[in-house]
Formats: C-alpha cells, structure tokens, sequence
C-alpha cells in the first residue's frame, strides 16, 4: 500500500512529476492525484478506496462462485476458460454464458443501481430511512409495472417502461406535494410514505381484479425474482446505469454541499433546489429500472449505503461505494436464494427477511441515540 | 445624524436598490436602498422582525427580492453563475449543518468549493487557503477533531474559517454570536474585527447587541419596520433619541470605557435594588 507518494516541500523539485499522489491535511485518509502544475487534480479517501478494492474483489469472487455453482457444477479454472471463449464443452458454455453469468450481472447491476439510489436519497433527504422503497417510488414503479403485466401483457421492454413511468409519476407527485419554499427530507419522507401506501392498495385492487394466471403472474414478479433473467436485460441495465451514472458523477460534489443546509450551499455557490431535483431525477430513473429488471427488491437501497459508510467511516453519502455494496448484497442473496435454502426461492424473499432484521436493529438503535 | 439616501448612493461594491422584499404573501420591506461601505465592517442592527436578517438574506442571494435588485461589483448579482457570485461573497448563514463526523479541516475544505471543479478537485492553493483560514482562526490546533465534538464557540469559529477559506472580499454574517455565552461572544466579534482589518476585507453582520455593534461595526445601519432609520459610524448616530426611536427603550448613551465608543445603558424602570438584597419575583 506505500505506493504513494508524499512529496517535501522542502526538497529541491526540479522537474515535477506528470502525476503526482499526495496526503492532504485535513484527515488522516485524504490523498489528492494531481498532474503538473495544478492542472488537473482528483481528491480521494484511502479508506473509501480501500474498501471499493475490497469489495470489488468480493464482487469478483461472489460472480466466479454463482457461475460455478449449480445442478451441473463447473469447476473454477472451467469456468474460467469458458470466460474467455475456449469452454471445455459446449454444455458448459451454455450453462456459463448463456444461463448464470447473464443472471449474476443481473444481480450486481440492480443491486448497485438501487445501492446507488439508496445513497442518493439518503443524502437528499438527510435521514437513514430516505430509500426509495420506504418512501414509495419503489411502489409506484411496481404498480406501473402491475398495470402494465395485467393491461398490456408485458413484454420485457413494456414492463420496464411501466415501472420507469410509474416511479418517475410517483417522484414527480411526492416532490410537488411535498414543496413549500423548497423541499425538506422529512416532509419528503412522510409524503412518499403515504403515497407509497397509497399505490400499494392500488397494486392489491389491480391484482384482485385481474384473472388468476395474470395476476399470479403479476404476484411473482411483485416478489422481485432474477429468475430467466438474460442478456436482454443485462444490456437494458447497462445502458440505463451508463446513461445516470455520469450525472451522478456531475452532482456528487454539490450533493456533498447541499447536506451542509441549502443557506450555506447557496453562499458556496451551489442551486440548492436545482441539484435536489437533478439528484430526485437520477436516484428515481436507478430504482425504477432496478424494479423494471428485477421486480421491487427491497431494502438492498436501505442496507448498501449503510454498510457502505459504516466500513468507510467516510461523512456523508458516498455513492460509489454504495454502488458495490449493494451489487454484493443482492449477488450473495440470489446465491443463498437458489442454492442455500430447502428449496430456491425469489431472491426478493431472501432481502426482505435480512432486510427486516436490519431495519429492526436500525430503528432500535437510532431510537437509543435520540433518547440519550 | 443623517438620513437614508435611497438612489444617491455611491457606487460601492455591493448594494441593493428600492427592494421590496418578504416572504410569499407578507412584505417586510418596501423600497429599500442600502448600500456597503467599501472595506468596512458594516453591522445591521435592529429589533426582533424588523427585517434585519432578512436585508442580509437578499444581499446573500437566499432571497429573491419581490422588486428590486442588488448589484454586486457594478452588475446585477443574479447575472453571476453561483460559483463566480461565491467568489466574490462569502456567507455564515444561522444554522448551517455540519456533515455527521466531519473533522474541522474536512469542513473547512469544503469552503473551497467554488474554486474547484469536477477536475480541479485539489490544489495547492486550496491546501493554502484552508491552513490560512484555520490559522486566522485559531482553530488550526483542532484540526482533526470531530466537529461535533467541540464546544459552541469552537464550532462558530470551524464555521467562520469555512467562510473564510472561500477568500471572498466581501463576507455576509447572519448573527454570528446567537447562542454564544457572552466571552464567546465577544471572541468571535474579536475575530471578527482581526478579519476585517486585514486585507481590507468588507465584513456586513447582523446583531442582536446594540452595544457589541456600536464597538465593533464601523458603519452601522439601525433598522424598524423593515426600513433604515439611521446610518453612518456609531459615534456619530448612536444617541438616546435613536435608541428610542429604533428599539423603544428609554436609555442614557455614555462613551465606553474601554473603548470610547457609544455604551446604551437601559434607563431603570424602578428604583436601584441595590440596596434590597432579596430578588424581586416577576
């Protein structure tokens, strides 16, 4: 790890390296990258980077083991020369290629988009509770969805379009409802809260009145299932993410501003309200196409940036990590889903019964910390 | 004593002209000229919802005047991007929210954001900026403690040197001192007072205490009702007729000791108790 490098003021420079890493100080983790002479630089934590790498690495380890894993089991170096286009036997190749790793990416991809949503809105709306399948928009994209399941059929693409329409409306409606002079996280929350309730008894009366094949149909996609996920999503998922992830990028550093109070961001040149609805925007079009893939999996947007920042004892909502830790929960509970239960169930049953837990212990000991 | 001059101001760097200003449907101020003496440390003072903060808040930019403007380095301050009108004017709002665990040099940085961009994320002269604010401010040597773990004073101090990290030439303080103990109070005006000598810096505040105002501020505006009453330096405005005027206090105006500047001492309603020892119940 001493790859860095911690130049000397004092030391006689001549020719400045093209790039240099440097300790910052203003806490014991913070490094800048910076070219020659100032002309670009990039600011990191060595904590958060660290646990980017390590969660990476897990990542890569939780993809080999799902793709390994199954009836027809597949050693690690097949698996593995199958990656790379020369599969000891056609079955194998179908079964790697074509079957779990379409499945697996499926996994890591709306785990980190709704890893990455959670972050947003926890940020957005200052409260550990800010996850958009608590404040609703997880539920109004499930009932687009459901509408679109029962109404058109569905295929994959109209599905999708359902809930992306669905979780935009939901956003849209709770935003305007919830704005007086600028919107705060707790009137935000309480307002998502109650639209959430509200779409879900629209959900149940739109499954009631439905025929039983659809609606069981509509019943277990409501579950959230990665089951005969394929290619067709992955690439769905994929461009999606590639499409928010710059944005977010873009409003990461006046996201961090605006957690300060939308006074003092407005005296350090940041528009409040214009990056709250950019960061709405972003964080509802990633859930809504995490449930469009994968149906509503809840409370993976809740946990991810939770841990996240808990390992990176970073302040405020760091995104990127968030991404990975939710990638990694829901790669590990579609793991557990299929092969480590009597029989396999929907990886959304698995993440609502450790979700629960999780939320039960939080809510206990956010409770003690603002009664003592 | 002399009067508001609305329009006849001269040109200083920052002033607002006939602004109308309130919030939603209730008007507070209406046609309201102000402007701040270059280089001065100019101290706005009134009584409760007189409209004081709110004057600061549209000179800041929080508050979109009803009618009016405000110009800023002779154009009109909404024509600036927000980073550029951040780096000509700093702002301590009232309540600011520090980021759970933050360390002091951490939130100091963030003071530096309108020099930054996506890809100048840190550069020497942030790493400057940020050790000359913390210096300034005596808070150097807490550098890597929590924010949340500090004292009242601290923190206002932590807060003062993120302002000051932005190096604007002009600083906006919406009551700095509210929630201070009283050493901590004039500490923090203290420092106040060393930030405006140096490089000619124009500091504007608002303040609750007449008498903090009347030492420290080099220009002061008293504001009732959400117009000016009186402006100018506070030995040349500051008497008993004002104070009764502004605040509705009966007082007697005598030179500070210490520093010879106006001290309003509240007229006795009743009769000195000194001799009684027993406290009065209200």
């Amino acid at each position: 790890m001493t790859t860095t490098n911690t130049r000397d003021d004092t030391a006689t420079d001549t020719a400045p390296r093209a790039v240099t890493v440097e300790r910052i100080d203003l806490s014991p983790t913070s490094y800048t990258v910076r070219g020659r002479g100032d002309r670009w630089s990039v600011r990191f934590d060595r904590r958060v980077a660290v646990v980017c790498a390590a969660l990476t690495t897990a990542l890569a380890v939780v993809l080999l083991i799902s793709l390994a894993v199954g009836d027809y089991s597949i050693g690690p170096a097949e698996v593995l020369r199958t990656l790379v286009g020369s599969p000891p036997d056609p079955l194998a190749d179908f079964i790697v290629n074509g079957r779990r790793l379409p499945r697996a990416l499926v996994a890591f991809l709306v785990g980190a988009a709704l890893g990455a949503s959670g972050a947003v809105f926890q940020s957005l709306s200052r409260n550990p509770l800010g996850s958009p399948d608590v404040i609703g928009f997880t539920s109004g994209a499930s009932a687009g969805a459901v509408f679109v399941i029962l109404v058109a059929g569905g295929s994959m693409l109209q599905v999708a379009g359902g809930a992306i329409v669905g979780g935009l409306l939901t956003a849209t409606a709770v935003y305007l409802l919830a704005y007086k002079r600028g919107v705060q996280g707790f009137r935000l929350i309480l307002v998502g809260i109650a639209a959430g309730a509200m779409l879900q008894s629209a959900v149940s009366y739109m499954l009631m009145r439905a025929d039983l094949i659809e609606a069981t149909g509509a019943q277990v996609w409501l579950t959230g299932s990665l089951n005969t996920r394929a290619w067709e999503h992955v690439v769905a998922v994929a461009i999606g993410m590639a499409v928010v992830a710059p944005v977010l990028l873009g409003l990461s550093r006046p996201m961090r501003v605006i957690e300060m109070g939308d006074d003092a961001a407005t005296g350090l040149g940041v528009d409040a309200e214009r990056t709250r609805v950019g960061m709405l925007i972003a964080a509802t079009v990633l859930a809504a196409m995490a449930v469009a893939a994968a149906g509503p999996i809840s409370f993976i947007a809740l946990s991810a940036p939770h841990l996240a920042r808990r390992l990176a004892r970073a302040p405020g909502a760091t995104v990127g990590s968030a991404a990975l830790m939710g990638a990694l929960l829901l790669g590990v509970s579609d793991l557990v889903a299929q092969w480590m239960l009597p029989s396999p169930l929907p990886v959304g049953v698995v993440t609502v019964s450790v979700g629960g837990l999780y939320l039960i212990w939080l809510l206990a000991r956010e409770g003690r910390r603002h009664h003592v | 004593m002399s009067e508001p001059r609305p329009g006849s101001a001269t040109e200083s760097r920052l002033h607002g002209r006939d602004l109308t200003l309130g919030y939603d449907e209730r008007v507070i101020s209406r046609e309201l000229s102000v402007s701040i003496p270059d280089g001065s440390f100019t101290v706005i003072v009134g009584p409760n919802a007189c409209g004081k903060s709110t004057l600061l808040r549209a000179l800041a930019r929080m508050l979109k005047p009803t009618a009016g403007t405000v110009h800023l380095d002779g154009q009109l301050i909404t024509q600036y991007a927000t980073k550029e009108a951040a780096r000509r004017l700093g702002l301590l709002p009232q309540s600011s929210i520090a980021p759970d665990g933050i360390t002091v040099a951490d939130l100091v940085s963030r003071g530096r954001y309108p020099h930054q961009r996506m890809f100048r994320q840190w550069s020497s002269a942030d790493t400057n900026a940020v050790a000359e604010a913390m210096t300034d401010t005596g808070v150097a040597d807490l550098k890597h403690r929590r924010v949340d773990e500090l004292s009242g004073g601290q923190r206002q101090r932590v807060w003062l040197a993120m302002v000051l990290a932005q190096q604007t030439p002009i600083m906006l303080l919406d009551e700095p001192t509210t929630f201070l103990d009283i050493a901590h109070q004039v500490d923090v005006l203290e420092l106040c007072h060393d930030l405006h000598g140096r490089h000619g810096r124009t500091l504007v505040a608002v303040l609750h205490d007449l008498n903090h105002a009347c030492r420290y501020a080099t220009h002061l505006i008293a504001m009732r009702d959400g117009q000016i009453v009186a402006e100018g330096s506070p030995g040349e405005i500051v008497d008993e007729a004002l104070v009764h005027d502004v605040f509705g206090l009966a007082c007697r105006v005598v030179d500070d000791p210490e520093t010879g500047t106006p001290l309003v001492v509240p007229a006795a309603r009743r009769l000195a108790p000194a001799t009684e020892p027993e406290p009065v119940d209200a």
